[in-house]
């Protein structure tokens, strides 16, 4: 895991055009204050997340990934709740064959104005991931 | 060949700059690989910047532009524009979202919000070096409209929308068209009453083939997106027929043992489970209150036009917009506040207006003649941080029209004005103006030091420290308290939880941009009109109905909606067609297809909706998603753990 000697851990989050992107929008509208090492990068739907890219991502030196699902909101039809959650168990077998705490995957279902809950999350991870952290050290 | 990037980085105002050093990104990117040149720019969607962009496309040669600003909800078309105006495929323009996502999530945070920034602005270069030039799909748009909400806003939205040839579907949760201003009386600045408006528009509606309209009815569900929206509609029966006259209706009253408040008047009078309708209330068709009756069939027995056995009714509807227009509820004060329900002598603004309608010679409230009145403005309205910080724009016009009229109407009227600032704006002032030469009086508190209502020997007073007299304190003794009271949103918020519409800080709808996209919500195909946004007077919320009908028709008028050019790409070479990625296709746009005579996955790209579903699934990697390819993916994390 990357030294996190530092207020903030490094997170990038897989957020949705259609769902979760206007709730993060929003808390950014009601300035829902997070940490700054928050990175957004947005696709069209949670279920199309390849395991590869959070693989690349820990290895680049992300802390962690926080996928912002879709959940029963997706555009795309109900089965994406099935299919996100089977990528991230891919992703979990990937991370435990590298050494890699799964905890530092997590995934919680966002909807298009679920700015409160998106910012208490990723407060909550990024809680975690300095505390594991320095238990590690 | 690589990129020739242009990017432009806003200050949004100071919005942006405010807190992100907006030149230090730009020094951080300049030398940034492809970027051949870099600016900064106070509003970069101002008709002036645009047009330097095209210029700079133009002269420069670019083949691609990155724009960091605001949310892309909000500019993305504008920017494409740009590309289009200046022959670059709009699909070489890259967005980066550092007002919601940076300045504004991290205001508390300068040095933090602008690192982000420049590694957010990093990874749009990333992905702009391999963005390709594409072309939009195409999808059907159904030319029909669903208007939830026959009030006001509704009723204007649906006959604009109907003027245009499309098909309209009116939705009214409640037994009755005409919302709140069927309820009100006389109404500045034209006269009018309520009845006489929403009788107008019902009438200019009702003959009209290419409008329906549900009463007692709601959205219980959805699905789909814009261009085709599917809408479950769950209709409450009235359970009287329209053969049911006046005097079998009255026989149905009269057995009826149920007695509630009459949410029409406010509560000021009460009616029975079973009632009929008011001169402003349509369609003319009595119906019983599902909510309050206890079905205890006393009715059916002396009427054989009711039938308390008949269900409710769902009806599947498919249309391409959906335009919001379920109004307000007005605000209800806490019990005691400025001695609401506990003193009998104080009533609120909508129940005043109720109380003027339906008295004749004499103003009279609780058995008793009504002479001096005391109105206390910004109940519910105004309150500071920790309630209704907004103002409520109706109410000080309202009252005063209210009391105007009351002193017309009624014999020895005295009207004591206990505010805090009159904000009659507009051509409303000329109210204030004729409330003063008649005589009423105004008197000033603050917002620390409001006006205090108390009773003594059963007599209700009214004080103040006045700062319009050197802050007297002055005592005025009352026969009725109107408490001026507010809107706010609908307590009822099941139709807007379905569509998961965001609320702004106030708890009213939010629009995308207050003055740039007014109507529009985040969810695409969705507008909203009237008091669901924000609180409004009748001709505001007339406005914003018929800019929300607009909005909604030039969504479906074309028949067909430009969709992203966003499908799933397959490398021939890689692919051993297993399978997985047909099975996962939500669509069935994946079949088996071949390269020569080895067997591979094709995809029908009329049917991919862009979802990405089959990506993770491919073992051998070899399905990306067009502009959200592997590649693109990576070298955007690959910029946002550069060191800056």
């Amino acid at each position: 895991m990357a030294d996190i000697s530092k207020k903030s851990a490094k997170i990038l989050v897989f957020s949705t055009e259609k769902i979760s992107d206007p709730a993060i929008d929003m808390a950014g509208l009601l300035k829902l204050h997070y940490p700054p090492t928050v990175y957004t990068i947005t696709i069209p739907c949670s279920s199309g997340i390849k395991p590869s890219w959070i693989m690349y991502a820990y290895e680049k030196g992300f802390d962690g990934v926080f996928i912002a699902a879709d959940g029963s909101d997706c555009v795309f039809g109900e089965s994406c709740t099935e299919k996100t959650g089977a990528l991230v168990g891919k992703t979990h077998i990937l991370m435990q064959e590298k050494q890699i705490e799964p905890a530092r995957l997590r995934m919680a279902a966002m909807c298009s104005v679920c700015s409160e809950s998106f910012v208490k999350q990723i407060k909550s991870f990024n809680e975690y991931l300095l505390k594991s952290s320095n238990t590690e050290k | 060949m690589d990129k020739r990037l242009g990017v432009y980085i806003c200050h949004c105002g100071g919005n942006i700059s405010d807190y992100v050093d907006v030149e230090k990104v730009r020094e951080a990117i300049e030398n940034d690989g492809c970027v051949l040149m870099s600016k900064t720019t106070q509003f970069a969607c101002s008709d002036s910047n645009q047009k330097e962009m095209v210029l700079d496309i133009q002269e420069q040669n670019l083949s691609g532009i990155v724009v960091a600003s605001c949310s892309p909800k909000l500019h993305l078309n504008t920017f494409r524009q740009v590309s289009e105006r200046a022959d670059l495929n709009k699909y070489n323009y890259v967005h980066a979202n550092i007002r919601e996502q940076a300045s504004w999530a991290h205001s508390d945070d300068k040095k933090g919000a602008t690192e982000k920034t420049i590694l957010l602005v990093k990874a749009a270069i990333a992905k702009a070096r391999l963005a390709e030039s594409l072309t939009p799909n195409k999808i059907m748009a159904i030319n029909a409209v669903a208007v939830i909400g026959g009030g006001v806003a509704g009723l204007k939205a649906a006959i604009s929308l109907s003027d245009k040839n499309t098909q309209v579907v009116l939705i009214e949760r409640e037994p009755f068209i005409g919302g709140r201003v069927g309820q009100w009386g006389e109404m500045f600045t034209t006269n009018q009453t309520g009845n006489e408006l929403i009788s107008s528009l019902y009438a200019q509606l009702v003959t009209r083939k290419n409008v329906q309209i549900y009463t007692n009815s709601e959205v219980v569900s959805y699905s789909g997106s814009i261009g085709d929206f599917s809408l479950k509609i769950e209709t409450t029966p009235r359970y009287i027929s329209q053969d049911c006259d006046a005097k079998e209706l009255q026989k149905a009253m009269d057995v009826c043992p149920v007695v509630v408040p009459d949410p029409f008047t406010f509560g000021i009078t009460n009616r029975k489970a079973i009632y009929g309708f008011a001169a402003s209330q349509y369609p003319k068709q009595a119906t019983i209150d599902d909510a309050a009756c206890t079905h205890c069939g006393a009715c059916e027995k002396v009427s054989k036009n009711i039938d308390l056995s008949l269900q409710k009714e769902m009806v599947e509807l498919h249309v391409g917009s959906v335009l919001m227009a379920t109004g307000f509820d007005p605000y209800t004060p806490e019990n005691g506040e400025f001695g609401y329900a506990e003193n009998e002598s104080v009533i609120t603004l909508p129940q005043f207006k109720k109380l003027i309608d339906n008295s004749e010679s004499k103003l009279i409230y609780k058995g008793k003649e009504i002479k001096n009145i005391a109105y206390i403005y910004c109940v519910g309205s105004r309150q500071g941080d920790e309630g209704n910080s907004y103002c409520s724009r109706y109410c000080c016009t309202s009252t005063i029209h209210s009391a105007i009229i009351a002193k017309k109407k009624f014999k020895n009227i005295h009207n004591f004005h206990f505010n805090r600032g009159i904000r009659t704006y507009g051509k409303q002032e000329v109210l204030y103006a004729e409330s003063l030469k008649l005589g009423d009086l105004y008197l000033q508190a603050t917002d620390d030091s409001p006006a205090e209502v108390y009773s003594e020997n059963g007599r209700t007073w009214v004080k103040v420290n006045d700062i319009l007299t050197e802050s007297k304190e002055m005592q005025v003794e009352v026969d009725l308290v109107v408490l001026v009271t507010g809107m706010v949103p609908r307590s009822d918020k099941k139709v807007s939880t379905l569509f998961k519409l965001p609320k702004g800080r106030d708890r009213f709808l939010n629009e995308i941009h207050m003055k740039l996209r007014p109507v529009e919500t985040a969810i695409d195909g969705i507008t909203i009109a009237g008091t669901c946004q924000s609180p409004k007077n009748v001709a505001e919320s007339v406005n914003s109905s018929l800019s929300a009908a607009t909005k909604a028709f030039s969504y479906i008028s074309k028949g067909e909606l430009e969709t992203e050019p966003i499908v799933v790409e397959i490398d021939a070479v890689k692919c051993t067609w297993c399978n997985e990625c047909s099975t996962a296709c939500p669509f069935d746009a994946i079949t088996q297809g071949l390269d020569g005579d080895r067997k591979i996955a094709v995809v029908n790209t009329t049917v991919c909706k862009g979802c990405g579903m089959c990506t993770p699934v491919c073992p051998t990697d070899a399905i990306d998603l067009v502009t959200f390819s592997s590649k693109e993916i990576m070298n955007m994390i690959d910029a946002l753990t550069e060191q800056i």
